[in-house]
């Protein structure tokens, strides 16, 4: 099975309608106009970095301004040019920009499309062992759909009233009024287009993904089988698809009364003096809404990166992963509960507090399934054979960082401690380890895992571990520290706090702690970056499979054509997790070997199975060409 | 593994794969699942409406005056707002053109039903001919729904006061509006409207239908499931109307 020539693979015709690309492709239909979900999870993944790398560089920028308020700047002007005022410093309108720009990548660009995308599109029809996803033409609009976002979003960094500036969440009526800020004029326009052109997208992708799921399993497997990574992505996919239709509701209410004069989220307010004519409308309307997005999103984020998570330890623990049904079971309860806590984000906007101990009440119950997870992993690794590959070792940083900032979760899920705590930096600190941090761990261990699928090539693991302890370091040294300022009531979103006494005296030395370990964070990111593209061209050839997997993607040949499998799709017997069985001669067994090839491991219940194929009669059909 | 074996699977299951669990085509799913997500958009919509109609009070005889009028202080009764009837002018039919509305489009619902029932017997000419009632149908409806928006948008007699300089405004924008407060025709116009759009979209895409029906597509692909998906797109509008209908003409 080693040696199986991939180009010029000839798939059966009568198998799929989408096969006939296979034979005149051209540059533009396989790199550009691809309809293969291999290069299109590829093309997710590509703009996924771009975009982290442009997130990180402005929280740099801004993070230089919070370490460092005092120093001189003007370098950064070829660059930023009137974004740096005439002493030097970072222009306050700006800075407000930074911090909206970077969220709004962060969150959306490259935790969402960068990480759903990506491994959705790439691992989906190779688990699950399809030729490609249901409909390969929307899943290519669904890239350019992204694409056309991506350009809007990028460019309105550089028109001259500045992005938008009303943070991530961009809430009216700062982001409603263009008086209010220079950012909430064009830019904001153009926040406004770029998302709606991203929910088109997720949802162009989630369809997708969900009716693959549904439809395009092979022969024998069934959900019980499924891979957990399949598991996540389809229930993310659910996620996004229920919720993200609230938030473009909101964004063109929001369109209406920023640009035609509506008042939905707007009364009573006065300019200069002036009143406006807007009567009627609700702030607070607009936080319901975009927090039935926004919550489920954090969890659109993390749910992927399980999912990679959950495959990466129990291949590298040499372990049936621990508890496979209450893994799908805390998923399915996360999913479901990730609707109805929206509301613990507005604990402070004036909501009736009584309302407030209900959703304080949902929130906690939460922490019950992720707790599942935490346990389940922890209890995968017990005991395990561990391999330490670079994937492996960020997921257990994943573990590690879920943990952390799972924990300030629940301080701040009680309405009455939130009030405290609500807009300061023990709020950044949390999501930035529970989200951020734990689901870029997600994402970089599914790129290290699944490298030599995607390019046939190894990564270079050296390199891989002195990324991931320069970044694992990096980020605790980073978001820890952030605890301490927003205990002590430092807020989130303030260009300066110097002018405050106690604030300057007690701060300056933690924010300029933070700054530098960021610097030497985002420097790091670097190491991954040269690996990453010189392992595509350069990096030893990959075996067919490297981590000794169950999975379907490693019985593909080693570099897959469109199509995914030359012959016949394989079918499966068993589920993924079958590592370390006794009785077995490897200590692994792929999906596809039949029960009826392994008496010598198989329970009762599994010899019965295998009498069951032996009845239906396995023909072994024998199109390996060894 | 060094070899790949393919059997015929032993249980032949539903869900164990291998074939397609609810035993509809993916693009059938995909109408689903698309149409559960607008259901949320519309969702989101109509709670909005609740929310910014509920606050403000009701109208009640005993603070406001025993004769019903119009005044930003609460929301309107809708019998006084949709009394409007063509060619009846200065009548007062409460709901009368609404419900007229209402009722074709749900008789275009009916027409759909039977275009994809023909489909199912591949009989040409009874798609061709029940799509087309349905086309008129939507045009119909989105006549009806122009005609409604220019006579709320140009007003009636009496009009409403300006609480500034006592000049007094006639019909409605969205900036003011003689029925009520704000809110009252913003909503009116985004709601109907985004539904509108959807019923527009909805002939459109039963007219592409309808011209592949005619010049054969179908027969040559041998099923006419294309009928089938619009129809589920054509049927959720019409529920979608049922809501909006009820949100804002009943209630
Ligand atoms: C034990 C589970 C968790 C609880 C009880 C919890 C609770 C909370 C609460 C109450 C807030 C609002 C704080 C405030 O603004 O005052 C918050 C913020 C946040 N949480 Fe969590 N959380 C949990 C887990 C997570 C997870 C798993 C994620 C993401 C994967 C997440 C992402 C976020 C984000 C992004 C914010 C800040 C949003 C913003 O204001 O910009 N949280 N969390
Ligand atoms: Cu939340």
């Amino acid at each position: 099975m080693s040696e199986i020539k991939t180009q010029n693979v000839h798939i059966d015709s009568h198998e799929e309608h989408h096969d006939d690309h296979a034979h005149h492709e051209t540059f533009i239909s396989k790199y550009i106009f691809t309809t293969d979900h291999k290069m299109i999870g590829k093309q997710f993944l590509m703009t996924g970095i771009f975009w982290a790398l442009i997130g990180g560089a402005l929280s740099l920028i801004f993070r230089i301004q919070l370490g460092f308020p005092e120093a001189d700047i003007s370098w950064m002007r070829p660059m930023l040019g009137e974004w740096i005022t005439p002493e030097g410093r970072l222009d306050p309108e700006f800075y407000l920009a930074l911090v909206t720009m970077h969220g709004t990548i962060m969150v959306f660009f490259v935790l969402t499309a960068g990480l759903s995308g990506t491994f959705s599109n790439f691992l989906i029809p190779l688990q699950i062992g399809a030729r490609d996803m249901a409909s390969g033409f929307m899943n290519m609009l669904s890239y350019w759909f992204f694409f056309a976002s991506s350009v809007v979003m990028f460019s309105s960094l550089f028109i001259e009233t500045g992005p938008a500036a009303g943070g991530w969440v961009v809430y009216p009526p700062l982001s409603a009024l263009e008086q209010a800020i220079p950012g909430s004029g064009l830019g904001m326009t153009m926040w406004l287009v770029a998302m709606a052109l991203f929910i088109v997208s997720t949802l162009l992708g989630g369809i997708n993904y969900i009716t693959t799921v549904i439809n395009l399993r092979t022969e024998g497997m069934s959900f019980s089988r499924l891979p957990l990574t399949i598991w996540a992505f389809f229930i993310t996919a659910v996620i996004g698809l229920l919720s993200f239709p609230v938030l473009f509701a909101a964004a063109l209410l929001l369109i209406f009364d920023r640009s035609f004069g509506t008042a939905f989220y707007l009364s009573d307010i006065y300019i200069g003096g002036e009143a406006l004519p807007q009567q009627g409308g609700s702030p607070v309307l607009y936080q319901h809404l975009f927090w039935f997005l926004g919550h489920p999103e954090v969890y659109i984020v993390i749910m992927p990166a399980f999912g990679i998570t959950s495959e990466v330890i129990s291949t590298n623990a040499r372990k049936p992963i621990f508890g496979y049904r209450a893994m799908v079971g805390s998923l399915l309860g996360i999913a479901f509960l990730s609707f109805i806590v929206w509301a613990h984000h507005m604990f402070v906007s004036g909501m009736d507090p009584f309302l407030g101990s209900v959703f304080m009440l949902l929130t906690l119950v939460i922490a019950v399934p992720s707790a599942v997870k935490v346990f389940n992993y922890l209890t995968t690794l017990w005991k395990g054979n561990i391999v330490f590959t670079p994937g492996m070792l960020f997921s257990i940083g994943l573990v590690s960082l879920f943990i952390s900032g799972g924990l300030t979760g629940i301080f701040l899920g009680n309405s009455a401690i939130d009030i405290q705590l609500h807009d300061t930096y023990f709020v950044v600190a949390h999501f930035h380890l529970v989200m951020g941090s734990a689901a870029f761990f997600g994402m970089m261990a599914g790129v290290y895992h699944w490298f030599p699928k995607m390019f046939g090539r190894m990564i270079n693991a050296k390199l891989g571990y002195v990324h991931f302890w320069l970044t694992f370091a990096g980020v605790y040294l980073v978001f820890f520290p952030m605890h301490y300022i927003g205990i002590a009531g430092f807020p989130r979103r303030y260009y300066t706090w110097s002018s405050f006494e106690t604030f300057s005296n007690i701060f300056q030395d933690l924010n300029a702690f933070v700054t530098i370990a960021a610097i030497i964070t985002f420097a790091a990111q670097f190491i991954f970056l040269f690996n990453f593209f010189y392992s595509i061209y350069r990096g030893r050839r990959a075996p067919q499979n490297p981590w000794h997997s169950n999975t379907l993607e490693w019985t593909t040949p080693i570099e897959p054509g469109h199509g995914n499998w030359p012959g016949a799709i394989p079918t499966v017997y068993r589920w993924p997790y079958d590592y370390s069985k006794p009785g077995a001669a490897d200590d692994y067994i792929p999906q596809t070997v039949p029960y009826s090839e392994t008496p010598e491991s198989n329970t009762d219940f599994e010899n019965e199975l295998a009498a069951l194929e032996k009845e239906s009669g396995v023909e072994e059909v024998d199109e390996t060409k060894e | 593994m060094a070899t790949t074996a393919t059997i015929k699977s032993p249980s032949k299951s539903t869900w164990s794969g291998g074939q397609a669990p609810m035993k509809a085509s993916y693009g059938k799913l995909m109408m689903w699942f698309f149409l559960l997500s607008d259901a949320f958009t519309f969702s989101a919509l109509l709670i909005t409406y609740g929310v910014i109609r509920y606050s403000y009070p009701q109208y009640n005889p005993e603070i406001h005056g025993e004769v019903f009028k119009f005044s930003t202080e609460y929301w309107p009764i809708p019998d006084y707002v949709f009394d409007g009837v063509p060619f009846l002018h200065g009548m007062h039919l409460p709901l009368i053109f609404v419900s007229i509305m209402t009722f074709i489009l749900i008789l275009s619902s009916v027409t759909m039903v039977l275009a994809v029932e023909a489909g199912h017997r591949r009989d040409r000419k009874d798609v061709e001919k029940w799509m087309l009632w349905t086309i008129v149908g939507g045009l119909t409806f989105l006549g009806c729904q122009a005609w409604e928006w220019s006579h709320f948008i140009t007003g009636k007699e009496e009009g409403l006061k300006g609480v500034a300089d006592a000049t007094k405004f006639f019909g409605a924008n969205l900036v003011q509006n003689q029925y009520g407060p704000q809110g009252f025709a913003d909503l009116f116009f985004f709601i109907t409207g985004f539904h509108g759009t959807h019923v527009f979209s909805g002939v459109v895409l039963n007219f592409i239908v309808f011209y592949n029906v005619v010049v054969g597509t179908y027969d040559k692909r041998g099923h006419y499931e294309m009928v089938e998906k619009v129809g589920l797109y054509w049927h959720f509008v019409d529920l979608v109307w049922v809501f909006v209908f009820t949100f804002f003409y009943l209630i």
